[in-house]
């Protein structure tokens, strides 16, 4: 199981402060005893960089971004950000009651931006099995067809967003001019996809076909795994294809699944650049997700405290769930390492 | 799955309707980028009526689209060499050695993926600029920042892809390595590597589409001189005119390099993800 | 507090102190010679930009023997490129800020006010437009920025569409506008649909429509802040302004419900170039007329509620332009100084103005020849006579937001279904309590 590795269960973590080869030596051997220590700084050795650079990069801003939560960080005193007041709970008090205006817009965009990740990683991962699971038989045009459905992945996510904001256009879009034009749907009216309720489902869509490509690779890379003839043996058996799909594949994706709908999920949660893209620094009221609210209350009123204090509760929730995830799920893969 | 009739028609129909969905927004973009300017302002034309190259030619001129091009390839190749170097080194540690902490280590790592990117772009900067004061190196504006941001912001993946990979090779490898007299460094280099090459390119690629699509931190971290390719891509859009073609055509050139690269790779792609990561 | 990172902090706030002076003199790249200047995209690109002012910089390194080295920086990335070298300090020399945000930057303190060698370097404050000088920063602080391009709203029509409905002369009074636009918007092909608008705006521009927040709530008699400086976003005569621009769409139906996703100012005068809509206010679509080769425009003031109103009353348009300010960290900052002092001189105002289609904002250089069409006597009576700055509070870019967006989402209300004055009502009182829990 690949990510028991960074998962391993908490037995064995106990078990970890000696190394492995040390028991059997004989303790009075000079030459073991250098070979042991020397053992003992490698591992950390080797991580060192990637943890120096998590701490500068990842950890210390994140660090410092929680502090920003505490205290009155505005123009006022952005150059001289050392030595702006503390002020405690009062960012919390001001942003996250649900009684004012702010409050309320945080906690509905933040159930908003729950359905949302929900939907895109759903829809993606459905997308992606299909086209693996169909891509993993053997036919003509498959190599072909599996590098062009990986394409939206490799385009940069700001090609792939201005294209369908391109397309969306009410006037002149390629949507409506297929939806109405040609297929005559919706009578006579055409709909705006970036306005209202609409652009909630605009943004979806934009999401799922960017990220599903990724649910399609890493799938197709765990069906590789699936030898032919336990199918054969099923069919034999007179199972159906549902029944195939639902005995023989699924289970087989199942430890894949594990980190993959986690990865997504926070991904897609966090996002940012879509938004940004199709509606600029506002997004309509039906489709703000929580990283665009932040911008919005840090960089767009210079009061940095107020989006501290927003992300460092979403920060706590999504803490919570994903180790509540990883107790929950990945252990089951982590046994048969 | 057994390849029935019935498997047949659902599996054309299916991806015939896939390849729609992936192929529509794509056509739109490059014949786009074929019209010139005035056909584009209206009603969209699946059929170009007039088709043009100049939009590729002017595009040049437009932004200085030349430099962004080298600003991106020196960043993103840096980043994407140092990310899979450092995330080889800490997977190798957490797949093969035992040390206290490494559960400790390991799950960090996995959780930093779960910041709003948002919450630390103003820390970050400010953190930047507290070492320009201190040291003189100047992290923001120049090359040397926005490469350390970007490998750092793929090693979480990585990581966990690469020490998957790893796992899954057998450890009798190294150890035979190891009894002829090479240490633990050797066996790395000289057993696992070669063997960890489609988890190694897996990766690469991952970091390498990340660092050359990503713009929030790359408008704050870059100044004229070091600006990137995806963050020109907004020049053509001004308040004062939206160049569509050129915008499209821009992106298609943009797009070519990972594309590229990415179809010379993906066989391997396949082969690393689904020995290392899903397994 | 025993925080750990407060301790931190605190070493490294004393490590800086006690670097200070070598990093000072270490890190600067900038040679006795050469200065750092930011400019706004004025032109049709950046390069277009750059393009135009390279003539004025190449007469300024003739004359005082400086170098400038020239950024031009697009709109959408000024704002937080001037965010990021206020926060470290480490910035252009001189550099282009819209004067909405001027009272915004100034709290920063890391411009150099405009007193002293600056204030004597410009020629001091009576040289200057007045309405454009009162931008530089809030009542009763010295400013830290000074005027540099001059811009204002105007109507602009399609004259070919005027004479084929029969309208003589542009409208004056805001039924008149009302009546004409009416006229102007119809079906020219017989398919039933609507094709010719009467007016178009960029319904999706936050900045755009918080000008008309203004300037129509003025006209009706209100104002987005009281003289407490609490914010009135939702008085009676706020919301009866709003509602008049947003009914233009929502019932009197002079408007293209398109319009609600018109981001881009652009956008619209492409409607007018292509016969798409008859009327439109813009700062300045002179330079996208010139680009598609477009000679059918005619140009009026905005209209009022009242022919020949004054005063508050009679406000067509805030008070637009871009400012410029000096970076008080400047390693450079006497010909820093040198190069604000040159790009506001009456040669150079005449030279970039006529580039750029903006107004000089020194009286200087009015009276050239280039600034005697009708097209800029009618920007220069609006910028002089009827205009006022936007609200110059703290929060300036916030309101701007705030109100911006309340119209922009009214908008998209209409184009999808209907708004109601309650509506109108809710959606200011929303933004109004923002604005109050902000400050």
């Amino acid at each position: 199981m690949s990510h028991s590795a960074l998962d391993s269960s908490p037995a064995a973590a106990g078990s970890q402060t000696v190394p492995e080869t040390a028991g059997p030596l004989p303790e009075n051997v000079p030459a073991p005893k250098a070979r042991k220590a020397r053992r003992s700084f490698l591992p950390y050795g080797l991580i060192l960089p990637a943890a120096v650079l998590e701490i500068l990069i990842h950890i210390g801003p994140m660090l410092l971004g929680i502090w920003i939560a505490f205290i009155s960080l505005t123009q006022l005193n952005l150059t001289n950000w050392l030595n702006a007041p503390f002020v405690g709970l009062q960012n919390f008090v001001n942003g996250l009651n649900p009684e004012s205006t702010i409050g309320q817009a945080f906690f509905s965009t933040v159930g908003r931006t729950l359905i949302y990740t929900v939907t895109v990683v759903g829809l993606s991962w459905i997308l992606g099995m299909a086209g693996a699971v169909f891509l993993s038989s053997n036919f003509k045009g498959r190599a072909l067809l599996r590098t062009f459905f990986l394409v939206p992945y490799a385009l940069p996510a700001y090609v792939g967003t201005i294209a369908w904001a391109f397309m969306f256009n009410q006037r002149d879009g390629a949507v409506n001019q297929i939806l109405v034009d040609t297929f005559h749907l919706f009578g006579e009216e055409r709909p705006f996809w970036l306005l209202g309720s609409n652009s909630f489902g605009a943004m979806i869509v934009v999401n799922v076909w960017q990220l599903w490509p990724f649910a399609f690779l890493m799938l197709m890379a765990a069906l590789q795994n699936v030898p032919t003839d336990v199918y054969e043996a099923a069919a034999i058996d007179g199972a159906s294809l549902w029944q195939q799909f639902r005995t023989i594949t699924l289970p087989m994706v199942r430890p894949a699944n594990g980190v993959l709908l986690m990865v997504m999920s926070l991904w897609t949660f966090n996002q940012f650049n879509i938004p940004f893209v199709l509606f600029g620094a506002s997004s309509p009221k039906d489709a703000t997700l929580v990283s665009p609210l932040i911008y919005q209350n840090s960089f767009g009123s210079w009061n940095f405290g107020l989006g501290g204090a927003m992300s460092v509760l979403l920060l706590i929730a999504l803490f919570i769930a994903s180790v509540f995830y990883i107790r929950m799920v990945l252990p089951k893969g982590a046994d048969n390492d | 799955m057994i390849e029935t009739r019935n498997f047949r028609i659902l599996r054309n129909v299916v991806l015939t309707l896939l390849s729609l969905w992936v192929a529509v927004p794509l056509y739109v973009v490059v014949s786009t980028s074929l019209k010139p300017l005035k056909d584009v302002a209206g009603l969209f034309q699946w059929i170009p009526r007039e088709i043009t190259a100049s939009p590729y030619f002017e595009i040049w001129t437009t932004v200085p689209l030349a430099k962004y091009f080298q600003n991106s390839l020196v960043i993103t190749v840096c980043a994407t060499i140092c990310s899979v170097t450092v995330a080889v080194l800490a997977a190798y540690s957490i797949a093969r050695l035992e040390f206290k902490g490494k559960r400790a280590f390991s799950l960090t790592v996995l959780s930093t993926q779960m910041f709003p990117g948002i919450l630390f772009l103003l820390p970050l900067y400010l953190i930047f600029t507290q070492i320009r004061n201190l040291t003189g190196v100047q992290l923001q504006g120049s090359y040397l920042g926005l490469i350390i941001t970007y490998m750092t912001f793929t090693l979480p993946f990585a990581i966990w892809m690469l020490s998957g990979y790893f796992a899954s090779i057998p450890k009798e490898l190294e150890e035979a390595s190891m009894i002829d007299g090479t240490g633990r460094l050797g066996a790395l280099f000289r057993v696992i590597l070669p063997v960890a090459k489609p988890g190694i390119i897996a990766v690469a690629v991952y970091s390498f589409i990340s660092a050359w699509g990503e713009v929030l931190f790359a408008s704050v971290l870059t100044n004229e001189a070091t600006k990137t390719l995806s963050l020109g891509l907004k020049s053509y859009a001004s308040e004062s005119d939206v160049f569509w073609n050129q915008l499209m055509a821009a992106s298609v050139v943009v797009s070519l390099p990972v594309l590229i690269g990415f179809i010379l790779v993906q066989k391997h792609l396949v082969a690393g993800l689904s020995a290392g990561a899903v397994k | 507090m025993k925080n750990p990172l407060k301790v931190l902090t605190a070493l490294a706030a004393t490590a800086t102190l006690a670097l200070g002076l070598t990093a000072c003199g270490g890190t600067s790249q900038a040679t006795s010679d050469t200065i750092t200047y930011w400019a706004s995209d004025q032109g049709n690109s950046l390069d277009d930009t750059a393009a135009k002012l390279k003539p004025s910089l190449e007469r300024f390194t003739k004359e005082t023997g400086v170098k400038v080295q020239l950024e031009v920086i697009s709109w959408t990335d000024l704002y937080n490129r001037i965010l990021t070298a206020v926060t470290s300090g480490d910035g252009p020399d001189v550099l282009n800020i819209g004067n909405t945000w001027a009272v915004t930057l100034q709290e920063t303190g890391a411009f150099e006010p405009v007193e002293g060698a600056l204030l004597e370097a410009v020629g001091g404050k009576d040289r200057f437009l007045q309405t454009s000088w009162s931008t530089g920063g809030a009542e009763g602080k010295t400013p830290t920025s000074v005027p540099l391009y001059g811009l204002a709203y105007n109507m602009y029509y399609n004259t070919k569409m005027f004479k084929a409905a029969g309208i003589e002369k542009p409208p004056v009074t805001w039924d008149e506008f009302v009546a004409d636009a009416k006229k102007l918007t119809k079906d020219t092909n017989g398919d039933g649909k609507t094709d010719q608008w009467g007016f178009t705006a960029a319904g999706a521009s936050v900045s755009a429509n918080s000008h008309q927040a203004f300037v129509r709530g003025l006209q009706n008699g209100g104002t987005l802040f009281d003289k407490d400086g609490k914010p009135t976003f939702d008085s009676a005569p706020q919301v009866a302004g709003v509602k008049q621009f947003i009914d233009l769409m929502a019932t009197e139906k002079v408007m293209s419900p398109s319009d609600a996703e018109i981001s881009q100012g652009s956008q619209k005068i492409d409607n007018l170039i292509n016969g798409k809509a008859a009327m439109l206010f813009d700062q300045s679509p002179l330079k996208n007329f010139d680009a598609r080769g477009f000679k059918d425009w005619g140009v009026a003031p905005v209209p009022m509620m009242q022919a020949g109103a004054t005063g508050d009353a009679g406000t067509q348009s805030h008070v637009a332009g871009i400012n410029l300010s000096v970076f008080k960290n400047s390693k450079n900052k006497d010909n820093a100084i040198k190069l604000a002092g040159w790009l506001t001189s009456d040669a150079e105002q005449v030279a970039l103005n006529k580039a750029f289609r903006s107004l000089p904002v020194v009286t200087g250089a009015s009276s050239d020849a280039a600034f005697q069409t009708e097209e800029v006597k009618s920007k220069r009576d609006a910028l002089a006579n009827h205009a006022l700055p936007m609200p110059l509070v703290a929060k300036e870019g916030q309101m701007e937001t705030l109100t911006g967006t309340a119209i922009k989402n009214l908008f998209a209300k209409a184009a999808t279904g209907t708004v109601s004055e309650a509506d109108i009502k809710a959606a200011l009182e929303d933004a109004n309590n923002q604005m109050a829990a902000a400050q």
